[in-house]
């Protein structure tokens, strides 16, 4: 095995595993640091440098990080670091001091977004800055796109929406609401924009076509219902309730239908609970709000008496896993009573504003998108967000924005888009003494903090009352000392390296082993503790002057204690701060590598 | 010393023993001696070798005196009972408890001060006793805890970190047990585990006194370029004769391909310790060969390491002395003090 290059900040970045993880490379251990600090503000805006919406993303992200946590191997329960996020925004300052500002002098390029989504939001706050004329052309009277009509406001109050959106909106975004754009060719041709990004989502819920769909009413498509309640078009529901379909979206509209007066409502998955598209809190979120969640039914029909809705027929299956793969056998067909379904089964893209003449490619009915770039065959016009892939999520769109931007800027002054910026990393010592480190060291074994909720009765009879109360400070001090701190990596010097096994007798976790060199696959084989999680990397150093052995780190549960470091006695392991460098439009490569 | 404690949490995949106990459960306290001191590494070889050997640590007694490597056994086995003595007077204390109690496991942990310059007179009597118990002598030439001035087992001509160079000739410990009858002799490194493991183990099932000098640098004072007992002098000039592999009873023993290049020792209670030979000639069971052998190595310089030598048929103090074969406590009451008559009738035999 090669020894380890540390000089590519992808190594260190990927012991990072939130950080990793996190679409937008927030830089969570940091971020969570400042918390236990007190330091919420700073947080705040270090989370906002990343992914620009704390507040919301703080109650909605889809959180990849938590299952990458490292904490997660260790414990099994890994940091909150969703709603560690909301703690700063919580218990914030002010923040408007530090917001980016346009400056006075523009630099005269005018650049147009589509829709007032995450994507294109993102995309503004990183141009406004800059220099550009932006001009959001959104639908609706009001920002945020699917996080406003899609997200109930018992999940994310509309005050924390207006805010973050605000920050952006405000720094002189020339926003047009109530103008759908009605084609992409007339702006091209009259709009006077050098460049145009199309941050539109995937607007159009997929339709259920099964005998008797059209013959009723009370048959809705899942995100265009939960629009008509954000809009107070609807506001009351018939007593039973079944949504067909087990994503987010689904856990959304049987919450609400709870909310608008439902005593019975189901939901329904085709397979069994595990490959449910919910995030598991979802679902139990759901669950904890009486409402039942059932597996293995297939729709086959509407039924109807005396020409009312009156329930719905499905397929039972009895599922059996073999070999990894679901096998779904019939079982019988059963009825279950609705007066009202919602078809909460995907959502799709739908250009129908966007002419096929105009040098855009699209291939399967979606514009064909550049991965790395965002831009689309016809240069000067740029996919982010849902419009670009389809669905995915917020954390998404925002890290789609953000390159976006890069190539908008690239786009503009002359430079190939492909020509991006490189990632770098800053490592610095944290040793601030023979036993102290400018970060907490210690492991604690304190459990998960569970989030509070506001008490069951008292939620259902409002749609705007937020569920989660957030963390207190408490629970906070608590949770933030779960945090590994896995940006404060083991360093190693071979030269230095004396072999006297000091570090590998210390760590609890049998991370170290000095060996014999050899192919991985073998070397994870014998090292203190057998390197199974092939995900997780390991850390070769170059052969030590001694004995001609090699020092191996596996990186899997590193506790970040610092205890290898401190039992160094020749300063062969320190315990060095990363800080990635992740560019956004108009940043300069970083001065290390 | 560290100021955190060594964290709870252990690797996923941690091992439990027989006796259901995992590594971590053989520790002790954080240690407070400088990092990359030799001594913490022996603690290591030790918590490995009683893990892999089953042992209950609530069945050992850990004996020391004073001095760097005295400190040690408070840094493994903190379950297991223990004794600090005066400086240099842990033979006698060890030969005390072993004589009321043989069925604990014993472990003795001294220096090279310890047991060479203030204990010597000790450490020879409890080799001619042959006691039943591991002895570890932490070798690293100099007093630490007085800062690093030449111990008795400094090589002549040896420097000290300040540069003066040591006049007087060094005491060997292996080579002084082997003259005074120890039934059990052998070195090691401190910074080599895939060696001092087996030999722990080997020493710890040796019924008799088991002598292992290890040699185990001290970073502060003793790690310089003109240290013989330096991390990197110790590994130039290791030469290993044999490599011990420890075969406990309840394996099945099967004999390698290679049985006859390969000999055995087979220990009272089955065990066996198996030798791989590095060394062509050289036999662990040779008493005057392996005494001459170590006599030629020095004095070209090296540092004979393994198992020096073994008496497979040892007999310990208990043996020698037709003792009770269990420990006292467990002896009636009536039996241990049988009575002023039974005295008397004892002492009319010697009138």
């Amino acid at each position: 095995m090669q020894p380890t290059d540390v000089s590519d900040p992808r190594y260190f970045h990927k012991v990072v595993d939130c950080q990793w993880a996190c679409p937008a490379h927030t830089n969570i251990p940091e971020y969570i640091r400042l918390i236990a600090q007190g330091r919420f503000t700073e947080s705040y805006m270090l989370n906002r440098k990343s992914n620009v919406f704390p507040g919301i993303l703080g109650r909605t992200c889809d959180r990849p990080c938590e299952p990458a946590c490292r904490r997660g191997r260790v414990d099994g329960k890994p940091v909150a670091i969703c709603r560690l996020k909301r703690v700063a925004a919580d218990y914030r300052d002010d923040v408007t001091p530090y917001l980016p500002t346009a400056p006075t002098q523009k630099n005269g390029k005018r650049v147009a977004l589509i829709g007032a989504g995450p994507a294109s939001l993102t995309v503004a706050n990183d141009l406004v800055p800059l220099g550009y004329h932006v001009t959001i052309f959104e639908k609706l009277d009001r920002p945020g796109g699917l996080m406003r009509t899609n997200i109930p406001s018992f999940r994310l109050p509309a005050k924390v929406l207006d805010e973050e959106c605000g920050y952006i909106i405000n720094m002189g975004v020339d926003i047009r609401y109530s103008t759908p754009v009605a084609s992409l060719k007339k702006l091209l041709d009259d709009g006077g924009f050098d460049a145009v990004f199309v941050g539109s989502g995937a607007p159009r819920g997929k339709n259920l076509d099964v005998p008797g769909r059209y013959d009723s009413d009370k048959i809705f498509i899942g995100i265009d219902w939960l629009e008509s309640i954000h809009f107070g078009h609807t506001t009351k529901v018939e007593p039973t309730v079944l949504i067909i379909g087990v994503g987010n979206t689904a856990m959304d509209c049987c919450r609400s239908a709870k909310r608008l007066g439902a005593t019975s409502v189901k939901v329904i998955g085709r397979k069994p609970r595990k490959y449910f598209k919910a995030s598991p809190w979802e679902l139990e979120d759901a669950e904890e709000e009486k409402v039942d969640i059932l597996e293995d039914l297939s729709p086959v029909r509407f039924v109807y008496e005396d020409g009312k809705l009156s329930g719905m027929e499905f397929e039972r299956f009895k599922s059996v896993e073999k070999d990894g793969k679901l096998r779904q056998e019939k079982i019988d067909n059963i009825i279950l009573p609705a007066d009202v379904v919602v078809l909460a089964i995907g959502q799709e893209n739908a250009f129908p504003w966007i002419e096929r003449d105009i040098g855009l490619e699209f291939k399967d009915n979606m514009p064909v998108v550049d991965k790395a770039t965002f831009m689309s065959t016809r240069p000067g016009v740029f996919f982010g967000g849902d419009a670009a892939w389809g669905p995915e999520n917020i954390i998404w769109a925002v890290e789609h924005g953000h390159q976006a931007a890069i190539s908008i800027h690239n786009h503009c002054q002359g430079v190939a888009v492909t020509d991006r910026p490189k990632q770098g990393q800053n490592l610095s010592s944290t040793k601030m003494g023979l036993h102290e480190w400018s970060y907490s060291n210690d492991y604690s074994g304190a459990a998960r903090a569970k989030m509070e909720h506001v008490d069951l009765t008292k939620r259902l009879t409002s749609l705007t009352m937020e569920v989660e109360l957030g963390f207190s400070i408490e629970q906070t001090k608590a949770e933030v000392e779960r945090c590994l701190n896995c940006d404060i990596q083991t360093g190693f010097v071979t030269k230095a390296c004396i072999e006297c096994d000091a570090c590998i007798d210390v760590c609890p976790m049998d991370c170290l082993t000095i060996t014999k060199n050899g192919e991985e696959p073998e070397l994870r084989t014998r090292l203190l503790a057998p390197a199974k999680n092939q995900k997780q990397e390991l850390f070769l150093s170059f052969d030590l002057k001694q004995t001609g052995r090699v020092m191996v780190k596996d990186e899997d549960v590193c506790l970040h204690c610092g205890l290898c470091a401190e039992r160094c006695p020749t300063h062969a392991w320190d315990m060095v701060k990363f800080e990635l460098f992740h560019p956004h439009a108009g940043e300069k490569q970083s001065c290390s590598k | 010393m560290t100021y955190i404690a060594k964290p709870k949490v252990h690797h996923p995949s941690l091992q439990k023993n027989a006796i259901g106990l995992t590594r971590r459960d053989y520790e002790g306290a954080m240690s407070t001696l400088c990092a990359g001191c030799g001594h913490d590494s022996v603690t290591g070889a030790l918590i490995h070798a009683f893990w892999e050997l089953d042992l209950e640590p609530h069945r050992v007694a850990k004996l020391s005196g004073i001095g760097c490597s005295s400190k040690t056994p408070t840094y493994f086995l903190k379950n297991a009972h223990g004794f600090n003595s005066v400086h240099g007077r842990m033979p006698s204390i060890a030969t005390g408890a072993n004589a009321a109690n043989q069925d604990l496991t014993y472990i003795g942990i001294s220096g090279d001060g310890d047991s060479l310059s203030i204990g010597l007179g000790q450490l020879c009597h409890i080799i001619r006793r042959n006691v039943n118990m591991l002895y570890v002598l932490e070798n690293n030439g100099v007093y630490g805890l007085t800062k690093g001035q030449f111990s008795a087992s400094a090589d002549r001509g040896s420097l000290a970190k300040r540069g003066e160079a040591n006049p007087f000739e060094a005491i060997d410990g292996a080579m002084l047990a082997l003259t005074l009858g120890a039934t059990f002799v052998a070195r090691s490194f401190s910074g080599d585990k895939e060696q001092l493991v087996p030999i722990l183990k080997a020493g710890l099932k040796h019924k008799g006194f088991a002598f292992v000098d290890v040699i185990s640098p001290c970073v502060t004072f003793n790690d310089h370029d003109g240290s013989t007992k330096s991390y990197a002098h110790t590994r130039e000039h290791l030469h290993e004769v044999d490599d011990v592999d420890f075969v406990p009873l309840r394996k099945e023993i099967s004999l390698p391909a290679d049985a006859g290049s390969t000999p055995e020792v087979r220990l009272h209670d089955g065990s066996v310790i198996r030798f791989r030979r590095i060394d062509g000639n050289y036999d662990p069971t040779d008493k005057d060969r392996a005494y001459s052998y170590l006599r030629e190595r020095a004095k070209s310089g090296e540092v004979v390491t393994g198992l020096l030598y073994v008496s497979p048929d040892s007999l310990d103090l208990h043996d020698n002395n037709k003792t009770v074969k269990k420990p006292l406590t467990e002896v009636p009451y009536e039996e241990l003090v049988p009575g002023a008559a039974t005295l008397a009738k004892l002492q009319k035999r010697y009138r």
